[in-house]
């Protein structure tokens, strides 16, 4: 390489700096969302269908409305290939962006959810989570920025065990069943083990921990323990690959699938497809209902791909991810819309979205009106309950298509509201957080 | 012509032993700190304080460690992963056990007991070399991380397996933690960064340097001419660690502020390597050129369809990003495959001579 060439590069690389440091979006009139999101890297099957979801709702809302009371919704993706250090460079990038900054930010990582959520109080952006993330986020009073609603991991956790003790007829049957838990061995994988261990205590049934590294797609070693151990019952606590192959090896020690159950990120048509018939009868938790017979995916194919159901169908419409993206959309959305409610129809900031989030009161009249009926829930938060332990349901793979086959199921919320006291206090004292008192909130 | 020597007589010993004996590169050094110090913390934007300069200094130090190792030492090592996550853990654990010990304290702490544990590492390297110690260092990446995932008293038996960086304050300012200001993290980190690279270059041009050379190039005529392989080789891989851990607690507490071990997985130990390689394998400048390469480049790639206005998807810049970075890394192994530290001495060789080249 000559001196030329050299310097050239040199000039190159000196102005491309320069530039990043002087960029900066701006947009009149409207509120800005950075998304995070993983179109690309190991879990990109996954990403992929969710950011769409998201995205796909916010266009639509745009389109139909005008945007949320006349105020556009702006977004910017980044992906973060599922990558922490990505994520955290992404949030870094973003979160200025706008009239006023990022107003909410969906982190879609449980890592990085962790890193971000000691950062919320000070950059004044609220983290929503929404069903995965750090649980103990939902005690308000400690992490005022932080919300999981409309449910955690370990809310999930609780209704296996309701869901299973009702298969065997009742929960005292439980006593000296063998249930196993195979779970990705991240902060992710390990959330549910501390509730599974206590209603063991409870209900006397034998729980066995078998982690799987990432990316798993190795697990003889998993599943010769499982042979081993005879469970009743198996959970899986997986994500991208590793569900998939973690099937494949229950059909191979013909593990009766029904009795297989997937956490809410291990069921969906990516998990079940590259297995084959083996997969027929696998189940898995959601807190969504399935398919695309709601009056807001007819809005979407409408506003967004013109009636185009093929381009919207490329788009992975209606599967399980995209349809959870789309919830994710309306939390959003409407936390915006509440916190308009007080502070008037007209850009605002992260602290304003913040309290619509904490204020939100999804009612069944509201979710009709959205073309949610019988999609989701009624679902409400407040300033102590960042989470508000909505309800989940089961849903099995027929070999074509996801099917709920159980009613809805409350997670034994005492139980989970006393554990996320404890978390929650721990890390207050570790970080010296005061947890503030919810009664003097307005 | 602009980098002369010409006319700078050395009149004692110490004067030709400096470590910049030329005084072009004394000023420049020096004016590098000086705006490393006085300008860029007040000029930079927040991003580009934590998302781009604090990693890159982080980075360069895990760099310096391993090119201590590789570069001088000529001992190849996929474990610098490994090695950080144990100053990190470590930095974790020392600190909430005794909160109230000084944070630079807690990272010169965690920073050698990544040393201990590198030199448990490192004994095989007296016996193997090359690609068979390359195997036998990458054991310490998976037991180590392993380890971390598996004892909960490294994680204070939290339920999810992760670290949280707590705020610690210093001369009244909170040095980590989430209220800790980008510049305060700066300047924490550019300051290791200084030190470290200060210490690591005089290391190089001494007596220990010089052993570790002779090793590299041949260490049976090390050896022979009475330089101890076994102290030697262990003495690299202990201040290695040393440079290593202290990264990986940099990396939680200044960068990352939460951590599990992904964040140490098997890819940071090969991006360090890479940094090294591209860099300039036995080169302190190399350290610092590789690690600016290897985190700046993905990170300006991203932005640059940005600032042209060019409207893409997401995906597909993400995938062109991976291209272009993948292609540039070819290009410059192919075309000074010693490394961008050779390429600095080619542009002072060529301004030396400059206007009359040949």
């Amino acid at each position: 390489m000559n001196f030329k060439k050299l310097s050239l590069v040199a000039a190159g690389f000196a102005v491309a700096v320069t530039g990043i440091a002087a960029t900066k979006v701006m947009a009149a009139g409207e509120v800005f969302l950075p998304l995070l999101v993983y179109r690309t890297g190991p879990y990109a099957p996954n990403g992929i269908p969710n950011a769409n979801g998201i995205r796909d709702y916010m266009t639509m809302i745009n389109k139909r409305d005008g945007g949320i009371n006349g105020v556009k919704i702006a977004w910017e993706e980044c992906d973060t290939k599922y990558n922490t250090k990505i994520g955290v460079e992404c949030y870094e990038r973003l979160k200025n962006n706008g009239e006023k900054g990022a107003v909410v930010v969906n982190p879609y990582s449980t890592g990085i959810t962790y890193q971000l959520i000691p950062k919320a109080p000070v950059d004044k952006i609220p983290i929503h989570s929404m069903g995965y993330g750090r649980t103990a986020a939902g005690d308000g009073t400690v992490f005022k920025w932080a919300f999981t609603a409309p449910t955690s991991y370990w809310s999930q956790a609780t209704t296996f065990i309701k869901y299973v003790g009702e298969q065997e007829g009742g929960m005292d049957k439980l006593k000296d069943k063998k249930i196993a838990l195979v779970y990705h061995n991240s902060a992710y994988g390990k959330e549910p083990i501390s509730t599974l261990e206590l209603l063991s205590k409870k209900f006397g049934y034998d729980l066995k921990l078998l982690a799987v590294d990432h990316p798993g797609q190795e697990q003889k070693s998993t599943w010769l323990q499982v042979r081993r151990y005879k469970p009743d019952y198996i959970f899986i606590w997986g994500w991208g690959v590793m569900n998939q192959v973690a099937i494949k090896e229950a059909a191979a020690i013909n593990f009766p699938m029904d009795h297989f159950i997937g956490v809410w990120w291990s069921g969906s048509e990516n998990d079940v497809i590259p297995a084959g018939d083996a997969a027929k009868g696998y189940k898995a938790a959601t807190f969504h209902a399935t398919g695309t017979d709601f009056g807001v995916h007819q809005d979407i194919l409408k506003y967004v791909y013109d009636g185009n159901l093929a381009k919207a169908k490329e788009n992975h419409w209606g599967e399980v991810l995209y349809n959870r993206g789309i919830i994710n959309s309306v939390y959003n959305t409407e936390a915006i819309r509440t916190a308009m409610g007080k502070y008037g129809n007209k850009p605002i900031g992260g602290e304003e979205v913040r309290w619509g989030m904490e204020n939100l009161d999804l009612t069944a009249a509201k979710l009709e009106k959205l073309g949610l009926k019988g999609y989701m829930n009624p679902h409400k938060i407040t300033c102590e309950d960042h989470e508000g332990g909505g309800p989940v349901t089961f849903q099995q793979w027929t070999g074509s298509e996801w099917k709920i086959v159980s009613k809805w199921y409350t997670p034994m919320y005492d139980i989970v509201r006393g554990q996320i006291k404890k978390a929650a206090a721990a890390y207050a004292k570790e970080n010296n957080i005061t947890p503030r008192d919810c009664s003097k909130e307005g | 012509m602009f980098y002369r020597e010409t006319g700078q007589f050395k009149t004692t010993y110490n004067a030709d032993q400096a470590i910049f004996p030329i005084a072009q590169d004394r000023w420049f050094v020096t004016a590098v700190i000086l705006v490393a110090y006085l300008i860029v913390p007040f000029y930079a934007t927040e991003y580009l304080l934590q998302a781009v300069l604090i990693p890159m200094l982080i980075f360069t130090i895990a760099a310096l460690g391993l090119n201590i190792l590789t570069g001088y030492a000529g001992l190849l090592s996929l474990g610098t992963g490994a090695f950080m996550a144990m100053g990190a853990y470590s930095a974790y654990k020392i600190t909430t056990a005794f909160p109230d010990l000084n944070i630079i304290i807690v990272f010169l702490l965690s920073g050698l007991s990544a040393a201990a544990v590198g030199i448990m590492f490192g004994i095989p390297s007296l016996r193997i070399k090359g690609f068979y110690l390359a195997v036998a260092t990458f054991a310490a990446q998976f037991f180590l991380l392993w380890m971390f995932n598996k004892v909960a008293w490294w994680v204070n038996y939290s339920p999810s397996g992760t670290i949280t960086a707590p705020p610690r304050e210093m001369f009244g300012h909170m040095m980590t933690g989430p209220t800790a200001t980008p510049e305060t993290r700066y300047f924490l980190v550019l300051t290791f960064c200084v030190v470290f690279a200060f210490i690591a270059k005089n290391l190089v041009r001494g007596r220990i340097g010089r052993h570790w050379m002779a090793i590299r190039d041949m260490d049976i005529a090390a050896e022979i001419i009475g330089i101890r392989l076994l102290p030697n080789k262990l003495l690299a891989f202990a201040i290695s660690s040393f440079y290593c851990g202290v990264a990986g607690a940099l990396l939680v507490f200044s960068y990352l502020g939460s951590a599990e071990t992904e964040a140490f997985d098997i890819v940071v130990s090969f991006d360090v390597l890479f940094m090294v390689i591209i860099g300039g394998l036995g080169s302190i400048l190399g350290s610092f050129l590789g690690a600016a390469f290897i985190w700046l480049t993905p990170i300006i790639l991203t932005n640059v369809p940005h600032l042209v206005g060019l409207e893409m998807a997401t995906d597909v810049q993400k995938h062109i990003e991976i291209m272009i970075f993948g292609s540039l890394i070819v290009i410059f192994v192919i075309f000074e495959p010693a490394g961008l530290a050779r390429l600095w001495s080619i542009g002072k060789e060529k301004l030396r001579r400059w206007p009359f080249p040949y």
